[in-house]
């Protein structure tokens, strides 16, 4: 069934983004699992660390490691043994039949030929549960890493947050230094059961020649909440994804908070899109971009509402340092029969404020040091509240791109 | 001459001396020929309506704003006109503006701690408490901030910046009585003058109220007229002469002829 469908959409164009050719390929995932990521070629532990992957397991409460096809690592720390679960999306269809009620259920197996792709040419994905009840502080990390050149990963992911769970999960989409080129596909499906508590921290690593399209489906149950943070800081040939999250319970809530530096040839197309069903739900977008070089950098967003107390807003702001870049903000607002609901956007692509500089010249600062801390402060108010072992390393990054930036 | 000769081991006599200064923006002069000397460990006030080009003379001074200007100023002895601002910023101007921008990116803690190696230090907290500005050290520079907030979170940074040439953009303005307090005695504690000559400071100080001058020691005050200085002399004569006679009639007053301008 999901085959048949899968194969009727393999010609079938996404809505956005530069079309892709991507051929059919067998997976031939190698059979092999290392015991412990010490033992990790020093590449590829340098590779997943730029993802906010941490190879010596320090401050995480588990790890899932996949290199190509191949998943090399799964683990859950002792002290959250009987709280998580993580697993290859493989080995979490033997074992739980049930998981088929969540499998392409929430991202059409038919979306696009990427989902159909991934559907009939997978290779691999992770499957995480945070059973119930659980309080899982530290957060749990992935990594998909690609070390073959033209090489290509078409993952499935399933993440289920179960009833009053409580958990972070970083994860990192990243190359070694020697892949120039390749695609990724990832199709992510995220069930946060009632009042639940998740945030998914992504980061993206990836080369001037490579494709990216994830394709991320969200259900938000009864008091839940979700929060998703974004990161892309390396230049990518093309990238285009529009995750949807669909509130479906009453007060669940969903915030996507979105840092994109767009530089050299890379033609970015990021959106978030928040379906406000429930009653008194809240939705929240906040994206921050930059553009240089010949970047194209399109946000969008799009909040749907269909309860009558539901709330959203949605807020782009973009700056570019070069004629050759370009910037799109897209902001949409849906109503849907719901006369009280309240959606707001806001909307800015502008330059550094030469005024604000000026004033911060005349505390002393050059105006390197200016622009670069007014660039900085804006990247980083688009991702308030990430988890806290990320913050320093990403405090380092942003100060170093908006260095570079202008 | 001879005393300026015996003032050169300490630095200059004259910290500020601006000689036939010009701003013009959009092809019209805001300032035209303004001269003026302000001598160390003095301070001196700055008087005119609203548009006379007061807060123009702090911003060519320090260097900011897109206007074009001709003339020489010189800091303790240093030409410093083609200078850029945080030049002049480093070597020792501060100015608290009339009307500072937001800054969403920067918190005002954070500004702080780019400004000064000394942040978390005791003296950069008591700097902080001193002017009350802690519960607004997570909130973006001037990012909503209350007249009063503003004025008090400028008279921080220049406590922080310590500069020798200290320029203040109507510091009483919207600010109510306790508060003037507050920024009056930041105001006292910049200017406080100094046993060593070379430590003292001067500053220059736009008021249309006075009120601030019963924290300052104004040694002279100077009338702005249209982009010139009509008038200078004891400060609190000024008030007064303007008082009864408006900046008109002050720059009009028979004595100014007399004195060549210099004084009413
Ligand atoms: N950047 C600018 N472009 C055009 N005109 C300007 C600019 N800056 C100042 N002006 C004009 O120059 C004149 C002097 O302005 P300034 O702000 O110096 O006055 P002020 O004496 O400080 O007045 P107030 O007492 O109201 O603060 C005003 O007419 C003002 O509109
Ligand atoms: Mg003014």
């Amino acid at each position: 069934m999901l085959a048949e469908k899968a194969r009727r959409a393999l010609e079938k164009k996404a809505a956005y983004g530069p079309d892709l050719q991507i051929p059919l390929v067998e997976p031939h995932g190698e059979d092999f699992a290392v015991e412990s990521l010490d033992n990790l070629d020093k590449r590829l532990k340098e590779a997943s660390l730029l993802s906010g992957f941490k190879t010596d397991e320090s401050d995480r409460s588990g790890s899932f490691f996949q290199k190509d096809d191949t998943v090399l690592y799964q683990k859950v720390q002792e002290a959250y043994r009987g709280q998580v679960e993580i697993m290859s999306i493989e080995a979490a269809l033997a074992q739980y039949p049930w998981l088929k009620e969540y499998y392409w259920r929430n991202v059409p197996v038919d979306m696009d030929k990427y989902t159909a792709l991934v559907e009939l040419s997978g290779n691999g994905g992770y499957f995480i549960r945070i059973l119930p009840g659980a309080r899982v502080e530290q957060p749990i990390q992935s990594c998909l890493l690609l070390d073959e050149s033209g090489g290509s990963q078409r993952v499935h992911n399933i993440i289920v947050a179960e009833e009053g769970s409580h958990a972070q999960i970083i994860t990192g989409c990243t190359i070694t230094p020697e892949v120039k080129e390749g695609y990724h596909l990832g199709v992510s499906e995220f069930y946060v059961k009632k009042g639940a508590h998740l945030t998914f921290t992504m980061i993206h690593n990836w080369a001037e020649n490579f494709h990216v399209r994830p394709r991320t489906g969200i259900v938000v149950e009864e008091d839940g909440t979700f929060i998703n943070n974004y990161i892309l800081l390396k230049p990518v040939r093309s990238i285009q994804s529009y995750p949807r999250a669909e509130l479906r319970g009453d007060r669940a809530r969903a915030r996507f908070n979105t840092i994109v530096y767009g530089q050299r040839d890379s033609e970015i197309d990021l959106g978030s899109w928040i379906e406000l069903n429930g009653r008194e739900t809240r939705g929240e977008s906040l994206s921050r971009a930059l553009g240089t070089d010949r970047a194209r950098v399109m946000m969008r967003g799009r909040l749907t509402a269909r309860s009558n107390d539901a709330r959203g807003h949605l807020e782009c702001r973009g700056m570019l340092f070069s004629r050759e870049s370009q910037m799109n903000a897209v902001p949409e607002l849906w109503v849907d029969g719901a006369p009280q609901a309240d959606l707001t956007h806001e909307a800015a692509v502008g330059p550094v404020s030469e005024e604000a500089v000026e004033y911060l010249m005349s505390r002393g600062l050059s105006r390197d040091d200016a622009v670069s801390a007014i660039i900085q402060g804006f990247l980083q108010t688009g991702i308030q509240g990430l988890p806290e072992v990320l913050e320093n390393m990403l405090t380092g990054a942003l100060a170093a791109m908006s260095r570079e930036a202008h | 001459m001879i005393c300026r000769d015996a003032n050169l081991l300490i630095g200059d006599v004259v910290m500020l001396k601006i000689h036939n200064l010009t701003v013009s923006t959009g092809g019209k002069e805001i300032l035209k020929d303004i001269s003026l000397e302000i001598p160390r460990g003095e301070t001196h006030i700055l008087l005119g309506p609203n548009g006379s080009g007061k807060t123009t003379l702090l911003k060519a001074i320090m260097g900011m704003g897109s206007f074009q200007t001709s003339g020489s100023i010189m800091l303790d002895g240093e030409e410093i006109s083609g200078l850029g601002i945080d030049e002049r910023a480093r070597r020792g101007v501060g100015l608290a503006l009339q009307r500072s921008p937001a800054i969403p990116e920067l918190t005002l803690g954070g500004l702080l701690k780019i400004m000064g190696q000394e942040y978390g230090s005791g003296a950069m907290a008591e700097k902080i408490d001193s002017l009350n500005c802690r519960y607004l050290l997570n909130r973006g520079v001037n990012v909503n901030f209350s007249g009063g907030e503003m004025k008090r979170s400028e008279m921080l940074q220049l406590l922080v910046q310590e500069p020798k040439l200290v320029l203040v953009d109507e510091p009483e303005s919207g600010v109510d009585l306790e508060n003037i307090v507050v920024i009056g005695e930041a105001l006292r504690r910049l200017l406080k003058p100094s046993r060593e000559k070379e430590k003292e400071r001067a500053g220059l100080v736009i008021t249309h109220t006075g009120h601030i001058l019963d924290y300052l020691n104004a040694d002279k005050g100077h009338v702005l007229l249209h982009g010139k200085i009509v008038c200078s002399g004891n400060p609190r004569d000024l008030f007064e002469e303007i008082g009864r006679h408006g900046f008109e009639g002050c720059a009009n007053c028979p004595e100014l002829q007399l004195k060549g301008g210099q004084s009413c």
